[in-house]
This record gives structure tokens, sequence and C-alpha cells, in this order.
């Protein structure tokens, strides 16, 4: 059992929660509202991906991940390590709906002075496991984790959600063959795969496919799955957690900008992007705001 | 901070600097209880070999695979274990963004520690030549770089980096080298130290050229010229008071590294002289070029960098000096 202060893991309490999924969909919702929210402020940022990672997120946080806000030093705690650090506004967001943060403040994002940069940044945020921002890294420093976990012998694993187009730099699978070399059963991957990178899809810019396929071959324990459904998203993490002798994958299929129909779909909206006042408004109401919230949100 | 004197048994003339380097950390090791060595299948060339050999739960292999193994570095020292990166100089380049962002940017206590630095490397060639690495990893914030001078700095060094907090570049070295110092030597982060006084110039080296500007001192005292030499293990955080102190008292430098003029040492003494009291400096080192085959002796005299062309160079600086007089 991880941290001390907790009787029970996060999983274990979900397992006996039947409202689990209904609680982290709320944690989804006011996730992708408060991103759209953030990146509106921001005049800057990344929407398409960062809203494409929202359930995978709260579910993370809601029922798996082992760290608490008061214990945010804790040797035992899990680790999570946002390798595609550009959807930062979504970690911030649920950080903040798990009171890591204050949900006013990190709504201060991309802003001089504001410890919510652009990507995230360990030095500014106790919470912020690791640097991110240059593609790649995250996966290979929380691989670092987790080997420093199991040499000393420290029984918390280490998650890390990386980008779709972020498979196509090399370090990735340095990484990939040497998490599976050392057997790195403490260490568990998710991939957004939302099919779609900065300027086209995937396939137009670097083929992935066949992403699935790649990773058995390098080793890893792969699920596919629906990165929209909870119910999905917590099976995976269940099987990762109880695979032994190899990491694991988690290839998420999800749809980019999901949950704000206009950017559905289009890398457009990958970013960094300045979202017009209408725009932001026409997501908030697409993700149930009233017209108070909506102020709320993009005004106080 | 523990009593940093030299070794007894370590760096025994001939020895290479990466040999002082691997013996020393295998056997301090147990002194630091988190200490783990990473590397990138070059052990039996950068002196971990002997690590590898007594402690080997604390070494991991990474394969050749210098991004992953710098980043995850990164990630080791955030779960607190004390990493030492280990590898070639020119490899560990390929992951210096790694390094700039996992370990510089994050702050993380990590030791990059490189071997075959420089003409240093000799046969291998061009394209195994760091010749910019001092310039690059100095360049980024918070980061200590060392290049330290023989077998018996090598070795205090290596305890001296694991001792302090904070990221550390250093360069070790691959062909025999010449012994300078004897067990009383002290190696302090940050601190250079006249080797040999002298009032008419100072002659400041770090590394391999260290031993070089001795032998150019010894050549300028045949001329009659009094010639100072400065050790500067330590090139970020360079030494500014004793090198304002040298200014004063010499009147001009000359700097002497295995590196290109540009970015390194030579820089480096530049932008504090300039600070404090400017004069005419002199720089020896490779002149903006890569370097090429051929053995580490030949190298040194065909790029310039032996002790009669740093006692050439001294003889130019001081004739500036004249001339502003």
């Amino acid at each position: 059992m991880p941290i001390a202060a907790h009787a029970q893991s996060k999983a274990e309490m979900a397992a006996t929660h039947p409202g689990i999924e209904a609680q982290i969909a709320e944690a989804a919702r006011f996730t992708r509202r408060h991103l759209v929210a953030s990146i509106y402020r921001a005049t800057s940022g990344h929407p398409g991906g960062a809203l494409s990672c929202a359930d995978i997120l709260a579910a993370l946080f809601g029922a798996e991940l082992n760290m608490w806000p008061n214990a945010v030093d804790d040797p035992q705690r899990d680790r999570f390590v946002l390798s595609k650090g550009h959807a930062c506004p979504t970690l911030y967001a649920i950080a903040a709906w798990h009171g890591f943060c204050d949900r006013k403040q990190s709504l201060n994002l991309r802003k001089l002075g504001s410890p919510f940069q652009g990507h995230p940044h360990v030095k500014d945020l106790p919470w912020v496991e690791t640097s991110t921002g240059s593609l790649g890294q995250g996966f290979s420093v929380a691989m670092g984790m987790a080997m420093g976990l199991k040499l000393q012998k420290i029984n918390a694993r280490v998650y890390t959600v990386l980008g779709d187009g972020e498979m196509q730099e090399g370090s990735v699978w340095e990484t990939a063959m040497c998490s599976a070399h050392h057997k790195l059963d403490n260490f568990c991957t998710v991939i957004d795969y939302n099919k779609m990178q900065s300027d086209a899809l995937n396939e137009e810019i670097c083929g992935l496919y066949p992403l699935g396929d790649k990773w058995r071959a390098f080793g890893w324990e792969v699920q596919e799955i629906d990165g929209h459904n909870t119910s999905e998203i917590l099976a995976a993490f269940r099987n990762a957690a109880t695979t032994r002798g190899k990491p694991s994958m988690i290839i998420a299929n999800t749809i980019k900008g999901k949950g704000v129909p206009y950017m559905e779909g289009s890398p457009a909206w990958h970013g960094s992007v300045k979202l017009s006042r209408e725009q932001a408004e026409t997501a908030l109401v697409a993700l149930g705001c009233n017209a108070e919230e909506i102020k709320e949100f993009l005004d106080v | 901070m523990s009593d940093n004197t030299a070794p007894a048994l370590i760096g025994s003339s001939g020895d290479s600097l990466r040999e002082a380097f691997g013996k020393e950390l295998t056997r301090i090791a147990a002194d630091f209880p988190n200490l783990v060595v990473l590397d990138a299948d070059v052990a039996g060339g950068t002196g971990i070999h002997h690590f590898r050999k007594a402690h080997p739960d604390k070494f991991l292999q990474f394969g050749i695979a210098e991004q992953n193994m710098v980043a995850a570095a990164g990630g080791l020292a955030a779960t607190g274990m004390l990493p030492i990166v280990s590898g070639f100089a020119c490899f560990l380049e390929r992951a210096y963004e790694q390094a700039r962002l996992s370990i510089g940017y994050a702050r993380r206590n990590v030791k990059i520690v490189a071997s075959h630095p420089g003409l240093d490397v000799g046969p291998d060639g061009g394209s195994a030549q760091a010749l910019e690495d001092i310039a690059a990893f100095r360049a980024i914030p918070g980061m200590t770089v060392i290049s330290p001078a023989d077998p018996v700095e090598t070795a205090l060094a290596t305890r001296a980096i694991l001792e302090f907090d904070g990221p550390v570049y250093m360069r070790t070295g691959r062909s025999a080298s010449v012994r300078l110092f004897d067990d009383s030597h002290k190696f302090e982060i940050g601190k250079g130290q006249i080797l040999r006084d002298g009032s008419d110039v100072t002659l400041v080296a770090c590394g391999v050229e260290v031993a070089r500007a001795m032998k150019a001192a010894d050549l300028l005292a045949d001329e009659g010229v009094d010639a100072r030499v400065v050790n500067m293990p330590t090139i970020k955080p360079i030494d500014e008071v004793l090198l304002k102190r040298c200014v004063i008292e010499t009147g001009c430098l000359v700097t002497a590294e295995d590196h290109n003029i540009y970015g390194g040492l030579g820089s480096a003494v530049a932008e504090a002289v300039t600070k404090h009291r400017p004069c005419p400096i002199e720089f020896v080192g490779l002149m903006d070029s890569f370097g090429c085959s051929g053995e580490p002796d030949e190298l040194a005299e065909y790029f310039k960098i032996t002790a009669p062309f740093i006692a050439a160079a001294a003889m130019r600086a001081i004739a500036r000096k004249d001339a502003l007089q």
C-alpha cells in the first residue's frame, strides 16, 4: 500500500464505489470546461489534444493514481508524467479538480509570473513530476522513475500519457526497448491515439500503423481501448497493474477535440490557436455550461 | 563534506583520466548509497568496467541509446537516486536536448561524465572528437562544467561532483596522461590554482592542456619570460577572483584547451576578464575546425595546441600588452 496516510489505494476505493464512473465523468466535464477557458484566457494553446485526453486523465486521477495533494513529495506515491506536455491545460484542470492547485489560479495559463506555463515545469508546481514539452522526453524520464522505484524496492507505479505524433520521435523507441528489457512492470503508458498531429493526420505525416503490433513487437503488454469509455479505461489500468514481467501500453482510441463538436476530428484545433469569445462560449455551451458558468469561467 | 584529499594508488603516471575516474568511483561507491551508473555499451572505454565488476547491482545498461539514457537519468534522480551518466563525449552530445530539459531545466542531481573528449580520442578520427562539448554544456543554465588535468585531480573531482548537489558535466580522457599532482593535491569545484608563479603572462589551461602549459612555461623561461601557469579545472563557474588577480599581476593571458576556441575555456576566461579588467588574451585551441585521425600527440602538434604553440601565443600576448603601455 503506497501512501501511508491512505488506508486504501484509489483502485480499491473505486472497486467498492459504485458511483465512481459518474464521478469521473463529472471530473472530465469540469476538465474540458476548465481547459477551454484557460486556453481562451491565454489566447493560445492546444485545445484539440487536450480535449482528447481528458477522459484518460480523469480516470487516472479519479481511480488509479495513488497521489494526494497533502503528500506530493511522499516517496511512496505513484508518479504521473504528461509526456505530451502541450496538453497541460488538461493536467492543470484535473489537478485543480482534485485539489492539487486552485481552480481559479490554474485558469491563469501561459502568463508571465504564473506557474501554469505553456508546458508543465517541475520547478513551478510541486505535483508536476518532471518538465515536459519536448516530445519523447517525458516518456524516457518516466521510465527512469520506474527504474528508480524498482531499485529502491518502492511498490509504486509510474503512469505516462503520450501523444500519437510523439511516436515519431526516435527516442520513444529507445525507451520502448529499454523498458521491456528491464521488465518494468510498474510502468504503464497510455497513448492518446487521436490519429492527428499538428499539421495533418498521422498517416499523412509519417504513418504509425499498425501501432499495436509495433508495441507488441517491442515486448509490451498491449491493450487497445476506447479512450472515452471510462469503464474500458479503468479495466485497462487494472489489467496493467496485474501484468508481470513487462511494461504496459494502453492504446486509447480517441477523438481530437472530443466534447466540442466544432473541434472534433479537425487538426485545425491542434494549436497553438487563439479562441475567439464566440468560439469559447460555443464550446462551453456544448460542454453544458449555463450563462452564469460561462461568465465564471471566461471573465472572473 | 569529507576531506577531499587524493587517494593513494590512484593516478600513477600513465594512467588515463578515464581509468582514474572508473577506479575512484568504484572505490568510493559505498559512500553514496543511492549511486547508480548508467552506460550506453561503452563501459570498457569509459573506465566504468571497474565499477560494473565491483557493483553490478548499481550498474544500469541502456544499450546504444544515449537520448533515453540521459532523460532516464533525470527520472532516476527524481526518485532520489544519484545517477552518473557515463559515455563518450561526442555521443552524449546527441542527448543534448535531454540534458537541457530533463536534467538542466528540471535541475536534477545528475552527473554526466564524458570520456574521449577532444583530439585526445585520436585515431577514431574527426567524427568521434568532441571539440564543442564544453561550449554546449556550459550554455545550459545551472550546469557545472569540469575538466580535470591529471589522474589525481580526476579522482578528487569524482568525489567532489558526487558530494555536490546539482547537475554536472565532467570530461575525463582516453589517452595516458601526465601525472601533475601528488597526494596532497586539493580540488574544489569553482577554484583554479596557480601551479607555477610568474609575472609576465598567465597561461590558463584545463584538461590535457595543463601539462602542455607547464612545458610551455619551461620553454618561455629559456627565453627569459616569466610565465605563470593556472590550472582551471572548473570551466563553469569559472574562478573569477583568481583570474582578476592574474590580470592585475601579469597583465595578459593565454588560454589553452583541447576544444574549439569558441565557447570553451577561452571564452569563459574572456567573459570573466572583460567583466572585471580587460587585458590582451590569446586563445590556443582548435581554430573553429573539426579533428581528424592520428595519434593524440600528433594531432595536438598538427592542430597547434602543444607547448611551443602555447609559448608562441604567450609571446604574442606579451607583445600586445607592451604595445598598450
